[in-house]
């Protein structure tokens, strides 16, 4: 891949970047709102250590790992295929970082990856909210930035293997992931199971079998200042990607932000129809949640959709997530309270389906192939990333308790982590959930 | 039960890598992918409901 980018696409794709970490400040916004008001703060500087840890471990480990599209990675050749598996770059970008860099792109890359890898580490926290150990959250975090994040994004990426299946067994272009929705948003919802399977619920939330207790989010103001911020980090890791991932013009980026705007506001209005025909009023968390499902949806599909795609996109999202947030709670006795196993892993399955039944193709490209390759590589991650990223956290449990002790959940997480609230001069209210 | 469902979630992707590999027709390559997917389900199933059992045993 050679440098194409002009003076003006650096400066965009640079000012792009630069708005992507308000992603990750609209996910730390909502996850504290949706958790309970007594484990407020440490869920705010859970989400501030994460990032710093996920930055460092996939800088000075997994940045090798992932490699850089120029160079051939290490893998296997098996039925006279080469199996790109993993890339051999020097540590921490190398001993001069990147002063001695030939391009623009592979800079940029990095710092793409940097904020990808942050937003994966953040995510499965939301779900371990009130119960979720930090020192343990942050152990599943160096596992996930250093090791299992970079290899995941070497096989999808245009030089790995499962982004190869185009020109290895002719499945159309390969595998496509406009903007990592395998490696961040599937990665993080299966994160985000096996965190809630190896911590269990909170206290009190299943008092009997198909039974659930509401343990409502504790401030709704965060979780929906959190989806605006989302929007425009959105935006800006989308358009970035659009142009240093796919190589998209310009007018390509204007149709990325344009898509993602859309996926998510279709999403926000069938999430707010549905929930309003189920329970007589719209569900602002849900709604929250159905915001944030668009979005994610939009990370699969939005270079590569046309505006009605990306409107329907968001729709299905939208219409799914309400649904299936309630089947998991009430159906499988799973507690998330951010959703994040729904609105990141179940949607961006279907983000990255939606982009083999519409995203662009070539001229001569078969559609069924194309959808082959997606199916290929959902079968992977799914197959590959659940058992292994369990048994992992199931290891790490036994050295790092990820649940608190009964009196830390009865306390707050705040006072239990931290020795402080996150609100010193509200009143303590009676504790109504925990028996 | 639960790592019967892990097993069978190995096993979905192991089959998709070989439909890749052994099978020329896209056709037959779309069926078998579409059964290791329902065997990954199958296995997700199993696991969810291992958990399942043992989340209600934690609340008492």
């Amino acid at each position: 891949m050679t440098n194409t980018l002009s003076d003006v696409t650096w400066i965009l794709a640079f000012a792009l970047l630069a708005l992507a970490p308000l992603a990750i400040a609209g996910i730390a916004l909502m996850n504290t709102g949706l958790g309970r008001s007594r484990s407020a703060a440490q869920s705010l500087l859970g989400s501030v250590i994460l990032v710093a840890v996920a930055a460092i471990f996939f800088a000075i480990f997994g940045s090798s790992l992932a490699g850089t599209a120029t160079q051939t990675g290490a893998g296997v050749t098996v039925a006279g295929k080469f199996w790109d598996l993993s890339g051999h770059a020097p540590l921490l970008f190398g001993s001069a970082g990147f002063h001695s860099a030939e391009t623009l792109r592979a800079p940029l890359v990095a710092i793409l990856r940097i904020w990808s890898v942050v937003l994966l580490a953040i995510i499965p926290w939301g779900s371990g909210s009130d119960r979720l150990r930090l020192p343990a959250a942050s152990a599943a975090t160096v596992v996930s930035a250093a090791v299992l994040f970079p290899l995941i994004t070497r096989w999808t990426s245009a030089s790995g293997w499962l982004g190869q299946l185009g020109v290895s067994f002719g499945l159309g272009a390969g595998f496509l992931d406009s903007s990592n929705a395998a490696s961040v948003h599937v990665f993080a919802g299966i994160t985000a199971l096996c965190v809630i399977w190896v911590a269990g619920p909170r206290k009190g939330k299943f008092p009997k079998p198909g039974v659930s207790t509401a343990i409502p989010g504790h401030h709704a103001v965060y979780v929906l200042l959190g989806c605006l911020l989302a929007l425009v980090g959105w935006i800006g890791s989308n358009g970035a990607a659009s142009l240093l991932l796919l190589n998209s013009p310009l007018t390509g980026v204007a149709s990325t932000a344009l898509n993602t705007m859309l996926s998510a506001s279709a999403a926000v209005l069938a999430t707010f129809f549905i929930t309003r025909a189920r329970f007589g009023k719209p569900d602002a968390s849900l709604c929250a949640n159905g915001w944030l499902a668009g979005l994610v949806a939009s990370s699969a599909a939005a270079g590569l959709v046309g505006p009605g795609s990306a409107i329907f996109i968001g729709c299905v999202a939208g219409v799914i997530t309400p649904l299936l947030v309630e089947l998991l709670e009430l159906g499988m006795s799973i507690d998330d309270p951010s959703g994040a196993i729904v609105v990141h892993g179940v949607v961006g399955i279907w983000g990255l389906i939606a982009v083999g039944l519409m995203g662009a193709l070539a001229a001569q490209a078969d559609r069924a192939a194309q959808v082959l390759a997606q199916l290929v590589g959902i079968a992977t991650l799914l197959g590959v990333l659940i058992p292994v990223v369990y048994l992992i956290f199931r290891l790490l449990n036994k050295i790092v308790p990820f649940r608190a002790e009964s009196e830390g959940e009865r306390l707050g997480m705040d006072l239990y982590e931290l020795g402080g609230g996150a609100y010193p001069e509200f009143v303590v209210h009676r504790d109504e959930f925990h028996r | 039960m639960r790592f019967a469902g892990f097993f069978l979630l190995f096993a979905g992707f192991f089959l998709s890598l070989a439909a890749l590999v052994l099978l020329p027709s896209l056709t037959v390559r779309f069926a078998f992918v579409l059964c290791a997917l329902a065997i990954e389900a199958t296995g997700l199933t199993l696991a969810v409901r291992s958990h399942m059992a043992e989340a209600l045993e934690s609340q008492r």
